[in-house]
């Protein structure tokens, strides 16, 4: 069972890179969200400094929100759902392995790359590494909750509106823990119960989104 | 591989009825289907041969009636002893004609060693992407997918189309020597497959 999950995993992963997968695009709305900020708001370094945190979260947010709508679509369209909801390995199992793999594909690599894009708007340096741990905690929930959002737009041609409104509220508590954890001013510790709640968001969307998935997902195949 | 096939293998539908948007596609089917057999699926367009398809490879879950394969695996479902090959293909156009292969074996449990590549005769398109590959070779990916796993039943939509007269001639040999080792098929096809099928599974009219 862990084979095949293995299996699926790293075929995805392959195919992201070879197909480009959404990291390309997710980067590049990220980029220019740093740089269009600073220019957006004036040149006030303490209100920067201010804002980051929350914009970084943001724009990681969206980010991810882009590439949701296509996790599933290409398998749906091409009938390799079908083998895969009659194979042996549980239907959970296969969602919950195609989401790891955008995990590892997309909102892994940003949540490591967007910390120090925050250098744009003048971030205290002290902050980036308590950011990069917050992120790389909440960037698998982002993934979770993207791929409720994708299983259940798949066999739609433009989901893109419909996974925005659906999964905009779900994101809404990863943000705001997200950027408790991210602000905390008292020192590194303080960042520790919001820290502590962003992982426990993480777990619990461990546990409803391959449920959700493969639910949404069984009701387009037939 | 395949000699281990209890050979008291036998696909029991009863009273069938299949709903696909609100429309009942057909009613009251029954068949039965022993080991070594081959079953000819007819009828015209929009019959519901391929939804009949999908609900025996468990795809469609709107159904009533019973469906019950003797003599398999225990504890494993129909659709899990079931090859399922469809309209779509499930072929990556991204990866090569190996790496589609390799990926669905080691899915369906066929492990590690690829050997299926000349099943269809793909062996010189080993290393070619998916995505340049004609029709016909296309279709010819797809039906290598019998090879690289051991099913006992297999389900078959249309499988001749855009295939070559080597090729069909390929497909009767694959088909008959699975029937030969205990396995079962059903095909749903227009064109004669050229096989003498032990049932024949007649769908209405179209709506």
């Amino acid at each position: 069972m862990l084979q095949q999950a293995l299996a699926l995993i790293t075929r995805d992963i392959v195919l992201a890179r070879k197909q480009g997968g959404g990291l390309g695009t997710a980067f590049g709305f990220i980029l220019s969200v740093m740089v269009l900020i600073p220019l957006a708001t004036g040149p006030d370094q303490i209100l920067l400094s201010k804002l980051a945190p929350g914009m970084m979260w943001l724009a990681l947010l969206l980010s991810v929100l882009l590439t949701a709508d296509r996790m599933f679509q290409q398998d749906f369209e091409d009938g390799s759902l079908d083998i895969m909801a009659m194979g042996k390995l549980p239907f959970e199992i296969v969602t919950l392995a195609k989401t790891i793999a955008h995990w590892i594909t997309v909102s892994l690599p940003l949540a490591i790359i967007t910390p120090p894009l925050g250098l744009l708007m003048s971030l205290d340096i002290s902050q980036l590494p308590i950011l990069i741990v917050s992120m790389i905690t909440g960037s698998l929930a982002l993934s979770l909750l993207a791929a409720i959002g994708g299983a259940v737009t798949a066999g739609l041609r433009r989901g893109g509106l419909l996974v925005s409104l659906l999964v905009l509220p779900l994101y809404v508590p990863v943000l705001i823990f997200g950027v408790a954890a991210s602000t905390a001013s008292l020192g590194p510790s303080s960042s520790t119960p919001a820290l502590i709640v962003l992982c426990a968001i993480t777990l619990m969307s461990l546990i409803i989104s391959p449920w959700a998935c493969a639910a949404a997902l069984k009701a387009y195949l037939r | 591989m395949p000699s281990s096939l209890p050979t008291s293998l036998r696909l029991k539908a009863e009273n069938l009825s299949c709903e696909r948007g609100g429309r009942l596609v057909f009613k009251d089917l029954s068949f039965e289907l022993a080991a070594g057999e081959l079953a000819a699926l007819r009828g015209p367009n929009g019959a519901g041969k391929s939804s009949l398809l999908r609900l025996l490879a468990g795809l469609n879950t709107s159904i009533s009636g019973r469906l019950n394969l003797e003599g398999g695996e225990a504890d494993t479902t129909l659709a899990e002893q079931s090859h399922y090959i469809g309209h779509s293909e499930a072929n990556k156009p991204a990866l090569t004609v190996r790496e589609n292969l390799v990926f669905w074996q080691k899915f369906l449990g066929g492990g590690e060693n690829l050997k299926s590549l000349s099943a269809f005769n793909l062996e010189a398109l080993a290393d070619d992407q998916a995505l340049l590959l004609s029709a016909g070779q296309k279709r010819r990916l797809a039906l290598t997918r019998l090879a690289v796993a051991h099913r006992p039943v297999w389900l078959l939509d249309e499988p001749t189309v855009g295939l070559d007269a080597a090729s069909l001639v390929i497909l009767q040999n694959h088909i008959r020597d699975h029937l030969k080792n205990g396995g079962m098929v059903i095909a749903a096809t227009h064109a004669e497959l050229g096989l003498k099928s032990a049932v024949n599974i007649q769908l209405g009219k179209a709506a």
